[in-house]
């Protein structure tokens, strides 16, 4: 392969792993069973040029492998609101990569789509940081964080360095967490805890391995992939564990193992309305124009309880209201009639890319409102938007009503 | 006292350099953190939003974020406003592999090196730094007291 008898790419590829293996400090290679790749995402010429250069040769990737967002909504062309250029080069970097065999699904939530779920315990190379600590610490399976270009290299080579996070021994906690008595017990049960609580994870733990220890016990997929993308953001977090909810930590001593974490930190309820109160960027009482939704990309149950709450509303004139999904979920809601009591309702779906990333909302002044944190933290830099950030209820609120809404909740209280 | 200091450092990505140094006070993912169209850091939650990272020599204790940052450094290389080099207090896979697209396709290489923390803190904001040797060797004008104001 290094030799470049199965191609030039393939031995660039080779060549990329081994490179890997010796910044990783690894001594031998194993082998995965599948891949997500984030390299698809256009950023410029050299984006095109590596996956040019990897193709030659009739490069083909080695095992199963899903994509991660790209530029460009392929299925609902006309949302883009950029050079036509861009949309065109970032559509071809997509194909580009379809070439090498992966399955064109599209999305920064390859957990969601059948069939490129890996199982516990299984070892892969997943790119995107969310993906990254949902794999490894809902599913259990395990990645180390691999980034652009390695994560295709590993694809085509079949194997990734014998290192960090593929070892069992590295998978145990190293920091203890906890929530300060003064916290309040209703606050456990609204769903803006979790991405609020994820960029504190992400700030205490840095690339650390935390055990979030007392937190309510079977936390669902969808909280915990909102914390999980929320400290990839804050921090460069690829595992954790929530004692009772993750796999790795069924009880607080399975969990650390024989690590023995030197204090247990408390997380107070100042630190998290501190957090929650920094990811709104949006100074004084901005017009609202538009909610984004679904970052990372929704799931079934949050595209049926997001229509559940919208009812028979509409987004105000003047609102823009976009949900983010990705394709494979999206027709499964298709199937079962959401997807049109939406369309109906004026709401916008976007699959294929995020709103954060692409030139898809209508520019004009006013806020962009969402619930999640990690569009929250990368929206201001990205794409120049003035953020608040809210419950789901409060985004479906205030897009109804035209401006922010802020609901009862149980942040009030603390 | 000698006022330049000479480490040996761990090299991550190849390469010969020179700088001036630029101190990040906290992680920087460049995916959200760096416009490669125009060299600045543009992350708004980062104290040093707006700094300019073409031809310095970042020194970062620790990266952060995004799987995107291979690409954002490997297109910063093409378009020539990428950083001179880049000094870590930890290994890290992303940055490396970028940096070794960049040398693949352009043959334009950014040396990234991994120094002991306190090697690394002894490297003052704005101090005149060389890498040589293919990246082992860094030389940096030493802190004075004075200009050392990050903790």
């Amino acid at each position: 392969m290094l030799a470049g008898d199965a191609g030039a790419g393939t031995a660039l590829a080779m060549r990329l792993v081994v490179r890997a293996a010796e910044v990783l400090g690894a001594s031998r290679l194993i082998p995965i069973s599948r891949a997500h790749v984030d390299a698809c995402l256009y950023h410029g010429e050299a984006t095109l040029d590596f996956a040019t250069r990897l193709a030659e040769g009739d490069t083909h990737v080695a095992v199963p492998t899903s994509l991660n967002v790209g530029l460009v909504d392929l299925l609902h062309p006309e949302l883009w609101r950029g050079d036509a250029g861009e949309a065109e080069l970032g559509t071809r970097l997509m194909d580009a990569y379809r070439g090498l065999g992966c399955r064109p699904t599209f999305t920064c939530a390859p957990y969601q789509v059948p069939g490129a779920r890996p199982s516990f315990g299984e070892q892969v190379a997943w790119a995107e940081s969310n993906a990254i600590v949902f794999c490894n610490s809902v599913i259990g399976a395990r990645t180390n964080r691999y980034g652009d270009f390695i994560d295709v290299a590993c694809a085509v080579a079949g194997r990734v360095p014998d290192a960090g996070l593929h070892r069992a021994d590295a998978r145990r906690g190293q920091l203890l967490l906890r929530l300060g008595a003064n916290v309040p017990t209703e606050l456990l049960g609204d769903d803006s805890l979790y991405p609020v609580l994820g960029m504190v994870l992400g700030r205490r733990a840095g690339a650390a391995i935390a055990v979030l220890d007392g937190l309510p016990t079977g936390l669902s997929e969808d909280r915990l992939k909102a914390l999980g993308a929320a400290a990839a953001s804050s921090g460069s977090v690829a595992l954790f564990h929530a004692v009772g909810s993750t796999p790795e930590a069924p009880t607080l001593d399975v969990a650390v193992g024989s690590n023995q974490p030197e204090a247990t930190e408390q997380i107070t309820l100042d630190e998290l309305q501190e957090a929650r109160r920094e990811l709104t960027s949006a100074e004084g009482e901005l017009p609202l124009r538009a909610v984004s939704i679904g970052t990372p990309h929704a799931s079934f149950d949050e595209l049926h309880r997001f229509a559940g709450l919208l009812g028979s509303s509409r987004p105000a004139p003047g609102v823009e209201l976009v949900i983010s999904t990705g394709r494979d979920v999206l027709e499964g809601a298709e199937e079962r009639g959401i997807v049109a009591r939406l369309h109906e309702a004026g709401v916008e779906i976007l699959v294929d890319t995020c709103s954060y990333i692409a030139p898809v909302l209508r520019p004009g002044d006013g806020a962009v409102m969402t619930d999640s944190a990690k569009w929250a933290y990368y929206a201001p830099g990205n794409v120049g938007a003035e953020v608040v950030f809210g419950s789901i209820a409060e985004c479906v609120a205030s897009a109804v009503a035209g401006r922010v809404v802020r609901l009862p909740s149980a942040w009030d209280a603390a | 006292m000698n006022p330049v200091a000479t480490f040996v450092g761990r090299v991550l990505a190849p390469g010969e350099a020179s700088g001036s140094a630029l101190r990040l006070d906290e992680p920087l993912s460049l995916w959200g953190g760096m416009d490669p169209v125009t060299g600045r850091l543009i992350d708004a939650h980062h104290p040093q939003h707006g700094a300019l990272l073409t031809r310095r020599v970042l020194i970062m204790g620790a990266a952060r974020g995004s799987s995107s940052s291979s690409s954002v450094l490997a297109e910063a290389v093409r378009a020539g406003t990428a950083p001179a080099a880049i000094l870590l207090g930890e290994p890290e896979l992303i940055l490396a592999v970028g940096a070794a697209v960049a040398d693949e396709l352009y043959g334009l290489r950014v040396p990234i090196v991994v120094l002991r923390s306190e090697d690394l803190t002894q490297i003052a904001d704005g101090a005149a730094v060389t890498i040589g040797e293919g990246g082992g060797l860094v030389r940096a004008v030493r802190a004075s007291s004075e200009a050392t104001n990050t903790p």
